[in-house]
């Protein structure tokens, strides 16, 4: 039995005997189950790069709801909110309005937003608190983030699936969409609000830098797995809930910070599909089969 | 029409009938599209000038001309996706602007093929039109999906996904899903570029079923012997309408010299057009 201690030790012992480890926990798997979904259709959508520049703009918005305020949950939401949905904007019009390739105007926006927040930040407060900003105090979230993040999951749930359908049909063909006046703009404009909504609440907890990576990798690692939308979606949603109660475990006993810890832990999982997944893998490209069907 | 899914005409298989079985259709359908002195621009310049006459209710029409002479263009406005700087473009069936189901069939490069999508799903998003966000894909819709399948010869290709698809293959997914769309004005363009013969052949067969319904079918063509065989109605279009009309009369000589000589270039300092027929904005001769 000393081996089913030990695991009772290693996996549970962490979470039932501190509440600041339980309230992480419970974060960190809504986190992962609502960035499943936004993941995947951000990657579908080509718009990766998109997700990470709304990350970024949520840094200088909530510095701004900091100086005002002070440290306030809500003035730093609310801050980091109008920051993210104003770069959704720019992000989904700098396509529109100019001929520029787009990703290098996201790339720029969010350098932009990241020095902005960090003169904000380092203008009005220690480097303590930019710390906590860039990489998340997961470990002291108190109710009201919890709430928020568990109310942006199941925000995120029901919008997705009244609005799936027309979603990915948008996705891929929205010139068919517009033909057939299901409303492919507003469908687009909702769903980067939900990216708006997920990063801002993730920024507490995981800090405006690593909040996208647990966003963008399990999604990013689903593709090397399966190749169906729901799927994917499902596939992202595991790993990005798994990454966040592993990551938790790991900084618990290497004592390591937590943020960048559950990202590594999704970043390593991302690693091993590239690695070895059944579709698209270097497996596959660097040993393929040579054998063939008749027909 | 029926407007009801279960009912469609092709409900039956249509290979099975030979194509051949009458629609009950024709006499219902009032789905010609007139153009009243359409223009339509790029920054200032012309795409399209000053185009004016009337697609009959149930015609069967090749767009024809060469490059940029602003086919595809026509269509893409007919389909609403381009606002007239001029003129208007009125539907029969009540002779207003209001837009009829119109099934587009834009030109491949439109559509994301690496996009995670079975053959049957991309069918099945032709029934939007009848089921939208919530609607169920009951039996009978899928009834009429894998008909629709078998009708373009993609039988047992149902759950492939589009990247594994041949260019004629995909071809063939779209055009079962227009027939899913069941909308009684069709406008296809360029859709038989880059087929093999059979592959022409059979998706010739779908379109000419659809005349045979009393949709209006306008394609935008480049194959001259196709659209003497198959067209009974050509529009010759180089920006202006070069004729309209029966087909063999638009294939004339005297027409095809005139198309040869069309300029695909613009004039950046051509005067303003002064051909103002009816209120709107000014764009430059091209």
């Amino acid at each position: 039995m000393i081996a089913s201690d030990d695991m009772h030790d290693f996996f549970l012992q962490p979470f039932i005997e501190f509440g600041f480890m339980r309230r992480a926990l419970v974060a960190c798997v809504a986190l992962g189950l609502a960035f499943g979904p936004v993941g995947t259709l951000l990657v579908l959508r080509r718009m990766s790069l998109a997700g990470d520049a709304i990350s970024h703009a949520v840094l200088p918005g909530a510095a701004i709801g900091y100086i005002l305020v002070g440290v306030s949950l809500p003035a730093m939401g609310i801050g980091g909110f109008i920051a993210a949905a104003l770069m959704a904007m720019l992000a989904s019009g700098v396509a529109r309005w100019t001929s520029q390739k787009e990703d290098s105007s996201l790339a720029a926006f969010y350098l932009i937003a990241l020095a902005l927040g960090v003169l904000l930040i380092s203008l009005n407060g220690s480097s303590i608190d930019l710390l906590h900003l860039l990489f998340g105090s997961v470990l002291a979230l108190d109710t009201d983030s919890l709430i928020l993040i568990a109310g942006t999951t199941s925000v995120t749930w029901l919008v997705l699936a009244i609005i799936w359908r027309p979603l990915l049909i948008e996705c891929f063909d929205p010139v068919f969409l517009k033909s057939a006046n299901g409303h492919g703009a507003l469908m687009h404009q909702l769903f980067m609000l939900l990216v708006v909504l997920n990063l801002v609440a993730a920024f507490q907890a995981l800090g405006t830098l690593m909040a996208v990576g647990l966003m963008m990798l399990p999604a990013t690692a689903a593709r090397y797995w399966t190749h169906d939308s729901g799927m994917l979606a499902a596939v992202s949603s595991t790993v990005g809930a798994f990454s966040g109660a592993a990551g938790l475990l790991l900084s618990y006993h290497a004592n390591l910070p937590s943020g960048p810890a559950i990202v590594l832990v999704a970043g390593v999982i991302y690693l091993i599909s590239l690695l070895v997944g059944t579709r698209d893998s270097l497996r596959l490209k660097w040993w393929p089969t040579y054998k063939h069907r008749e027909n | 029409m029926a407007t009801c899914l279960a009912s469609r005409s092709f409900a039956q298989p249509a290979l099975a009938r030979g194509f051949l079985g009458a629609s009950s259709v024709n006499n219902v359908m009032k789905n010609g599209i007139s153009l009243h002195n359409v223009t339509l621009a790029y920054r200032g310049h012309p795409a399209v000038h000053h185009v004016t006459g009337q697609f009959e209710a149930g015609s069967l029409t090749a767009l024809i001309g060469p490059n940029g002479a602003g086919k595809s263009t026509l269509v893409s406005a007919i389909a609403g996706h381009l606002k007239p700087v001029q003129g208007e473009i009125l539907f029969d069936a009540d002779a207003t602007s209001h837009r009829p189901d119109i099934a587009y069939l834009p030109q491949q490069s439109m559509i994301d093929r690496s996009f995670p999508v079975r053959v049957r799903d991309l069918v099945g998003i032709g029934a939007w039109q009848h089921i939208g966000m919530f609607g169920k894909m009951d039996a009978n819709t899928q009834r009429t999906i894998e008909q629709a399948i078998t009708t373009v010869g993609l039988r047992g290709f149902e759950d492939r996904h589009i990247n594994e698809l041949s260019v004629g293959q995909m071809q063939r997914v779209l055009f079962a899903r227009v027939l899913i769309q069941d909308a009684p004005i069709i406008l296809l363009d360029e859709p038989f570029n880059a087929l093999d013969e059979r592959t022409i052949h059979d998706l010739v067969h779908v379109m000419e079923h659809w005349h045979q319904e009393g949709r209006t079918v306008i394609a935008v063509l480049h194959d001259f012997h196709l659209v003497k065989h198959h067209f009974p109605e050509s529009l010759l279009l180089a920006r202006e309408v070069i004729d309209w009309g029966k087909t063999a009369d638009v294939l004339k000589p005297s027409n095809l010299e005139r198309l040869r000589q069309m300029t695909e270039s613009w004039d950046e300092n051509a005067a303003w057009c002064q051909r103002v027929e009816s209120s709107g904005a000014i764009h430059t001769h091209g």
